[in-house]
C-alpha cells in the first residue's frame, strides 16, 4: 500500500484519497435474498423482545428490543423475521443479530412519516440513529455537557476511503435542509463543516461556516480536528463530547436532511469498496446487506490467507466471514490479497525511535509498548500516557519489529475499562 | 454466519511501511563496508582474518545462546553479523583469534543476550566488549606495538597517542587532508575518515540512524577540543585533528546512535550526542586513557534512562 521511500531522513507523508473530479454513479448492488441487521445488545434468551421470529416487517419500521428508546434497528427492507440470534462482535461487544427474509414487495412504513412534519430531538433520537453513516444524537439531550459545537466532517477518517467527500460533493443540498434542521432542533447555532480543500467550492453551498482540514493522515481524527479547527485541546481519557462539541459525519446529515424531505428513513448506505488489485469504487448498497453480495457482484472470490476488511486500512476491522452485514457506519470494505496481507511479529521493541518520531500525540511509545507487553496497563497509563494515544495506528505502521502497538493499546484500554467498571460493581 | 474460507482476521492497521531490522543491519554493515574494504587494502590478509572471523563467530555465538537459551532463533536479523563487523572494525589487524572470539562472546552473549535479546541491552555491546578486552589485555590494543610491523609510507605512530605524549609538535606530521584519506595507524575499519563520512551521510539519509546523536557528538568533540586547542595550543591539538582520528567518526555514526542504548527523543539525543563529544575530549586531553570515544559512550549508556525522561509533553496531557 504505502511504502517508505529511499530517503527515510524526513517522516514518511501519508495523504488521504482525493475523490475524483468526475465522480460516477455509485455502483447499485442489487438487494439480497437476506439481510442481518445487528442491534446493539446483547440478546439474552429468555428475554422478552418485541419483535419475533415470523413477523412481518416494512422498510423504515423501527425494530425496539424493549421499551427502552435508544435500543433498536431499522429495518432497511420489506420481509420476514427468520431468526434472532447472538452476535459477538470485537472488544466483547454483543450484539442481537436479526434476519429478514426480503419480500419482492416493498412497503414503507410510516411510523416516522406521520413525525417528519414536525422536526424534535426526540424524533431524531427515536428514528435516526442507525441511519447511513451512523449519527448518535444522545450527546445532545446530556445536560451536564450540553453541546455548543457542531462538526461536520466531509473528510473521512481513514485512507482510501471518500464516502464523506462523495456526500460533500453530490448531497450538498441535503446536507444543507439537514444543517438548517439540526439548528432547529437542538438549539445549537455552531455548526462547522470541515473539508479537504478541494471541496472548499463545494461546501460552501452548505451554508454553514467551512473550514479546511490538512491532507496529511492524521489530520482528520476528531481529537486533532478539536486542535487544528477549535484551538482546543482534548484532555486525556476524555471524549470530544464531554467538551461540548459533537461530530457528525457529512454522508449522515446528509441522510438526515434527506429523512425529514422525503418523510422516509434513508436506508441505502454509500461506501467505497477497494478491490484485491486495489482499484477503488463507490457503490450503494441497502444497510444489512451480506458483504458477498458486494464480493458476487463484483466477482471476486475469497481464498484462504486472504483479509476482508471493514472500514480504513489503519483503523478498520478485519472480519472472519463474507456474511458479515453492512452496517450503518461501514465507511469501506478492502479485499486485501494474501501478498500484500501484512503480517505482525513478536520481536521486541528494538528502541529505534520511529513511533516516537510519527505519534501525533507525543506518547513515549517506546516505553509504553514494554509496559503492555507484560501487562502493566495501570503503570502504563499513570507513567506513559496510555489514555493521550487518539488511536490513529500510525505506530504500528511505522515499527521496524512489526509489533502489533495498537493492538496492544486497545487491548491496555479494553482491560482497564473492565477492570474499573469491576471496581465499581463491588463498591 | 459459518466460513467459507479461512481468512486472515487481525487487529489494524491492515498495512506496514516495509521497514524490517535485517534491511536496517545489512544497510548499517553496507555503509560500514568502504572503510572496511580500505582497511582490507592496507593491511592485507590479517585484516580479512579479524573481520571474517569476527562477523562469523559473533552469528555462532548468538545461535549457541539460542539454543541454550531455547528460544527462537535470531541470527537472521543480522544484528549478531553487525555486532561482529563493527567489532571487528575498531580492532587492530594483528588482533590473535583468541581476542576476536572472546571480544564477540563478550559482545553478544554477555552485551546482549543475557539481558534478554535485541533492544533489551542497556549497553552498546561492541563498545562494552572493547572496554573489557582494553582492560584485560591492554598492550593488543596499543596501536604503535602492534602495527609496527607494517610500513605504508606514512607517520604509522598512532595519531592519538602521538597527541597525548608530545602535544601538538607530536601531530604536526599528520595533515587533515591525509587523516581524512586514512593516512593513519588505527583499528581496520576506522581510519579512513571519508568513508566513514560517506557511509554516515547514507545511514542519515536512508534514516537508520539518528542524525541529532552523530551531530551533537562530532559537535561537542570539535567545539571541547577548540576549546582545548585556544587555551593552550602547544599541549592540546586542534579540533580536526580529534575529529578525525581515533574512534571519532565510527562513534557518531555507527556507535553512539546505536538503538537500544541511546535516546529517542529530540533533546535527550543531543544532551547524550555532546556529552559524549565533550566527555571523549576531556579523557584524550586530562584523562589517562588515549582514546576516550568507547568510555565517554559508555558512560552516557548509564545515563540514558534518565535522560530520556526529559520528552515532550502528551496530547491533553492532566498534571
Amino acid at each position: 500500500m504505502i511504502k517508505q521511500s529511499f530517503i527515510g531522513l524526513a517522516k514518511p507523508r501519508i495523504e488521504y484519497e482525493v475523490l475524483d473530479a468526475e465522480q460516477p454513479e455509485p455502483r447499485l448492488i442489487p438487494a439480497s435474498k437476506k439481510v442481518t441487521l445487528l442491534l446493539e445488545k446483547s440478546h439474552i434468551r429468555n428475554d422478552s423482545i418485541l419483535f419475533n421470529i415470523g413477523d412481518k416487517v416494512k422498510t423504515g419500521q423501527k425494530l425496539s428490543y424493549s421499551t427502552d428508546p435508544d435500543t433498536y434497528v431499522i429495518a432497511s427492507v420489506t420481509g420476514t423475521i427468520s431468526s434472532i440470534s447472538t452476535f459477538e462482535g470485537d472488544y466483547g461487544k454483543s450484539y442481537t443479530a436479526i434476519s429478514i427474509d426480503v419480500d419482492e414487495n416493498e412497503e414503507f412504513d410510516h411510523q416516522f412519516a406521520e413525525l417528519a412534519a414536525n422536526p424534535t430531538l426526540d424524533t431524531a433520537r427515536n428514528f435516526l440513529c442507525g441511519m447511513p453513516g451512523s449519527p448518535s444524537f444522545k450527546a445532545f439531550s446530556e445536560t451536564d455537557a450540553p453541546i455548543h459545537t457542531i462538526i461536520i466532517c466531509g473528510v473521512d477518517r481513514d485512507l482510501l476511503i471518500t464516502t464523506n467527500q462523495y456526500a460533500v460533493k453530490t448531497h450538498i443540498k441535503a446536507i444543507k435542509s439537514g444543517i438548517e434542521i439540526l439548528k432547529q432542533i437542538t438549539g445549537v447555532d455552531n455548526i462547522l463543516m470541515a473539508v479537504p480543500r478541494h471541496l472548499m467550492q463545494e461546501a460552501i453551498a452548505g451554508g454553514t461556516q467551512v473550514r479546511v482540514v490538512a491532507s496529511e493522515y492524521p489530520a482528520t481524527l476528531p481529537h486533532l480536528m478539536m486542535q487544528s479547527l477549535l484551538d482546543q485541546v482534548v484532555p486525556a481519557g476524555k471524549s470530544c463530547e464531554e467538551l461540548g462539541v459533537c461530530f457528525l459525519s457529512a454522508e449522515a446529515v446528509a441522510a438526515f436532511g434527506k429523512a425529514f424531505e422525503e418523510s422516509r428513513i434513508p436506508v441505502t448506505k454509500i461506501l467505497t469498496f477497494v478491490n484485491k488489485n486495489r482499484d477503488k469504487s463507490m457503490i450503494s448498497v441497502r444497510i444489512g446487506t451480506p458483504i458477498s453480495e458486494i464480493l458476487k457482484a463484483y466477482d471476486v472470490t475469497l481464498h484462504a490467507k486472504e483479509r476482508l476488511i471493514l472500514g480504513g486500512p489503519l483503523t478498520g476491522s478485519a472480519v472472519y466471514s463474507e456474511d458479515y452485514p453492512v452496517q450503518a457506519d461501514t465507511d469501506a470494505i478492502i479485499v486485501q490479497d494474501s501478498e500484500s496481507v501484512a503480517l505482525v511479529s513478536d520481536y521486541p521493541c528494538i528502541n529505534c525511535g520511529d513511533c516516537i518520531r510519527i505519534c501525533p500525540a507525543n506518547i513515549p511509545i517506546n516505553m509504553l509498548v514494554r509496559l503492555l507487553e507484560a501487562g502493566h496497563y495501570e503503570e502504563a497509563a499513570d507513567q506513559y500516557d496510555l489514555y493521550s494515544c487518539i488511536e490513529c495506528g500510525l505506530c504500528s505502521f511505522v515499527c521496524v519489529s512489526k509489533m502489533p502497538v495498537f493492538h496492544y493499546i486497545k487491548l491496555a484500554k479494553y482491560e482497564l475499562g473492565r477492570m474499573h467498571a469491576a471496581e465499581a460493581m463491588d463498591a | 454466519m459459518h466460513n467459507h474460507e479461512n481468512l486472515i482476521v487481525s487487529h489494524a492497521p491492515f498495512c506496514h511501511i516495509g521497514s524490517t531490522i535485517s534491511i536496517r543491519n545489512y544497510h548499517t554493515m553496507l555503509a560500514a563496508l568502504p572503510a572496511v574494504l580500505f582497511g582490507f587494502f592496507h593491511y592485507g590478509m590479517p585484516a580479512v582474518a579479524v573481520v571474517t572471523l569476527s562477523i562469523s563467530s559473533a552469528i555462532i555465538w548468538e545461535l549457541l545462546f539460542n539454543k541454550v537459551a531455547k528460544r527462537t532463533t535470531s541470527i537472521g536479523d543480522g544484528n549478531a553479523a553487525l555486532i561482529g563487523f563493527l567489532f571487528a572494525t575498531l580492532l587492530p589487524a594483528s588482533a590473535p583469534w583468541w581476542l576476536v572470539i572472546t571480544g564477540t562472546f563478550v559482545a553478544v552473549v554477555i552485551g546482549i543476550h543475557i539481558y534478554g535479546g535485541i533492544g533489551s541491552n542497556p549497553f552498546n555491546p561492541v563498545l562494552l566488549s572493547l572496554a573489557i578486552l582494553m582492560l584485560s589485555w591492554k598492550n593488543f590494543f596499543d596501536f604503535n606495538e602492534v602495527l609496527v610491523n607494517y610500513d605504508f609510507g606514512f607517520a604509522m605512530v598512532y595519531p592519538l597517542a602521538a597527541a597525548k605524549h608530545l602535544g601538538t609538535a607530536g601531530v604536526e606530521a599528520f595533515s587533515t587532508a591525509g587523516l581524512l584519506l586514512g593516512k593513519q595507524s588505527g583499528g581496520i575499519g576506522a581510519t579512513f575518515g571519508l568513508g566513514l563520512i560517506f557511509g554516515g551521510i547514507y545511514l542519515i539519509a536512508r534514516g537508520f540512524i539518528r542524525w541529532e546523536i552523530s551531530v551533537s557528538f562530532l559537535a561537542g568533540v570539535f567545539i571541547t577540543a577548540l576549546l582545548f586547542n585556544i587555551s593552550n595550543s602547544e599541549l592540546y591539538a586542534g579540533p580536526f585533528f580529534h575529529l578525525f582520528t581515533g574512534y571519532t567518526l565510527i562513534g557518531a555514526f555507527f556507535l553512539a546512535p546505536e538503538n537500544s542504548s541511546s535516546p529517542v527523543n529530540f533533546i535527550p539525543m543531543l544532551i547524550y550526542g555532546a556529552a559524549a563529544g565533550i566527555m571523549t575530549v576531556l579523557i584524550r586531553n586530562i584523562g589517562f586513557y588515549v582514546d576516550g570515544v568507547v568510555f565517554a559512550l559508555l558512560l552516557m549508556n548509564l545515563v540514558n534512562p534518565i535522560c530520556d525522561n526529559i520528552r515532550p509533553k502528551a496530547l491533553g496531557k492532566v498534571v
